[in-house]
């Protein structure tokens, strides 16, 4: 597997994202939501750098891959909101009963709380279904929480609302 | 027939359902909507008796009356307007082309205290920042964050608020002549403006693809589509397939899908995707799956696109017999990569160069973007193919360049720091990403030091220049 295989596929996997020091450790993970930039590329892009509250996402060029410090990272999912590339999520992994994922969403019917909602991955497979907790929008992107069965906290990155 | 006020009679048509517009001159074939941004001849029809109008540039009017044309047609035997207004305009600076490169440049100069006329073809500006409803990367103070049409409605609230600008829309220019002079048309004027500068920030057209039908309506530039879908919220089509998957072939499927338009795939003849990781992920998440090592073989249907044909090929980009497969879309768009709008510069003189990284041909220039006729600058799309961002900080150090010659003092001075800076940006910054190589070579290759530019002036003179 060559280090960027993710460019023929269109989807990165997990432990692609874990050679590149995207994903938090995992006493963090357990402690709380984190966010998760699945950026690996460096673009020239660094809008999520000063729109985060924290602080906590670090670049000195505009083309660096975003670091996150996941001790700063409040959870708070405001650069899941301003990522033009779609590509930031924050993870809860902390509770015994369900995992909880933050994602972007900018289709139609705009979910609602309390809709169950298909679960995809990042290859779109259909995985479970989840229950959206939290929608708030900016900009039209919806940032939609959902509540997801425990061990898909890290598999979840998209939901399909179905019409209703 | 009914239509939205501010539409173009292309939409219009198209939103009713109607996507033949005329037929081939030798062979009769339906043509219909290609690029809707002025730069094809598909979308000609009879308008109010004059044959080839461009239907995607003319806005709708109660009364209007439309017809298919047939072939060539030709032209009404009385003229159509009997007074045609003359004027004649002196100033600063002459901007060509609203899109994201002139419209920084009319905001840089004109808020400078220079005149600045700002023309453009399309009946409002924007360029395609109109049709692009993605947000923007780069960084804040560049807009990033920021959806292109929201950028465009900026751009054009803060110029308007300037008293020192012209804008000049459905205005065509058509020829410079010697002294400088440049000459436009609009519907019932004639324009002869002399300006100290000039920008042409001509933009691009798309590139096409050779394969059995592909003139078929329904076969159309992904740009062509995102105007129809995206400007005006019309549904291009119900199923798609997308030919290249650069940004804009990855960026069109994800706002097909946002439009209810399924996508049964990309098909790129490369063995790697083209564009950002990001976009890609965006859409293979909803499903979208990318073929690579695959192209396009041909497309059938009766007057549109019915049912497509992908291949894959080896690695010396040969069909492998066998490996078709059939979708029946009724849209292909093409998103094959773009080609630079310079015939306004080569027109001018301006001393060009092929060069495949750029899409094709562009004219020389200094690092501030001044081409060998003097004070004929280019930026944008036309200088050679980026996006938006590069876009708009090529007009930015056009405009700077200009405001540095044309005032004095701390003015001067001011204006050379941002110019300055903006360069340094572009070139130790922004271009440095490794996704940007491509371009970035390209750009350098038709760049030249202002030595090499002075003597490449002594070598071919230019007919004209402005100043
Ligand atoms: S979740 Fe909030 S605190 Fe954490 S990186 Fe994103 S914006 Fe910053
Ligand atoms: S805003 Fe998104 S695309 Fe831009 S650098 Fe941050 S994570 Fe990457």
């Amino acid at each position: 597997m060559s280090d960027t295989d993710y460019r023929r596929r269109g989807y990165i996997e997990i432990e692609e994202l874990k050679k590149l020091g995207l994903i938090p450790p995992k006493d963090r993970l357990e402690k709380g939501p984190v966010a998760i930039l699945e950026c690996p590329e460096q673009i020239p892009c660094n809008i999520c750098v000063p729109f985060c509250p924290t602080k906590a996402i670090q670049m000195e060029r505009i083309i660096d891959i975003p670091r996150v410090d996941w001790n700063k990272c409040t959870g708070c999912g405001v650069c899941v909101a301003v990522c033009p590339g779609l590509a930031a999520f924050v993870v809860d992994l902390s509770k015994p009963e369900a995992d909880y994922v933050t994602l972007p969403y900018e289709f139609l019917p705009a979910p609602v709380k309390g809709d169950s909602v298909v679960l995809l991955n990042r290859r779109s497979e259909r995985i479970g279904v989840g229950e959206v907790i939290r929608v708030w929008e900016r900009n039209k992107t919806y940032v939609v929480t959902v509540k997801v069965p425990k061990g898909f906290g890290m598999e979840v990155r998209g939901i399909w609302v179905e019409r209703r | 027939m009914e239509a939205y006020e501010g539409e173009s009679i292309a939409i219009a048509l198209y939103a009713i359902g109607i996507d033949v517009f005329s037929w081939s001159p030798k062979l009769g074939r339906p043509r219909g909507p290609l690029c809707m941004i002025g730069k094809c001849s598909s979308c000609f029809m009879i308008v109010d008796g004059v044959p080839n109008t461009k239907t995607c540039r003319f806005p709708v009017r109660e009364g209007l009356r439309v017809e298919r044309q047939r072939g060539r047609s030709t032209p009404p035997p009385e003229p159509i307007i009997d007074e045609v207004e003359s004027l004649e305009i002196k100033t600063d600076v002459l901007i060509i082309g609203g899109g994201p490169a002139g419209l920084e440049a009319a905001s840089i100069l004109s808020k400078s205290g220079l005149s600045v006329v700002i023309v453009d073809e399309h009946f409002k500006l924007g360029g395609q920042l109109l049709k692009q409803t993605h947000k923007f990367f780069g960084s804040v103070d560049l807009f990033g964050g920021m959806r292109g049409f929201q950028i465009a409605e900026a751009y054009v609230k803060n110029l308007l608020s300037q008293p020192n600008i012209r804008v000049l829309t459905e205005t065509v220019v058509y020829g410079v002549f010697r002294g400088g002079v440049v000459s436009a048309v609009s519907p019932g004027k004639h324009y002869l403006i002399k300006p100290r500068a000039v920008i042409a920030a001509t933009g691009a057209q798309e590139r096409l693809l050779e394969f059995p039908n592909n003139d078929l309506p329904g076969v159309m530039g992904a740009g062509g589509a995102q105007t129809i879908m995206n400007e005006y919220g019309v549904k291009p089509g119900e199923r798609a397939l997308v030919v290249g998957s650069g940004n804009v072939g990855l960026i069109i499927a994800y706002q097909l899908l946002q439009a209810g338009v399924r996508v049964e795939a990309i098909v790129e003849i490369l063995i790697e995707i083209g564009g950002w990781f990001v976009h890609a992920a965006k859409i293979r998440r909803y499903g979208v799956p990318i073929l690579t090592g695959h192209t396009i073989k041909y497309v059938v249907g009766d007057s549109r696109v019915e049912k497509a044909v992908v291949v894959a090929v080896d690695d010396k980009f040969n069909p492998i017999p066998g490996s078709e497969r059939e979708y029946n879309v009724d849209l292909v768009l093409l998103a094959i990569g773009l080609e630079p709008d310079t015939r306004l510069h080569a027109q001018v003189g301006a001393l060009m160069k092929y060069i495949p990284e750029l899409g094709g041909l562009v004219p020389l220039r200094t690092r501030e973007l001044e081409t060998t006729v003097r004070n004929l600058y280019v930026a944008g799309d036309s200088s050679g193919i980026e996006e938006a961002t590069t876009a708009i900080l090529e007009g930015r150090i056009a405009a700077y360049s200009i405001v540095s010659k044309y005032s004095d003092g701390e003015k001067a001075i001011a204006a050379e720091m941002e110019l300055d800076k903006a360069l340094k940006f572009l070139w130790d910054e922004y271009r440095s990403s490794p996704l940007l190589s491509r371009a970035r070579r390209g750009k350098e290759l038709a760049t030249v030091s202002k030595e090499e530019m002075e003597e490449l002036r002594r070598k071919y003179p230019p007919p004209v220049e402005f100043g």
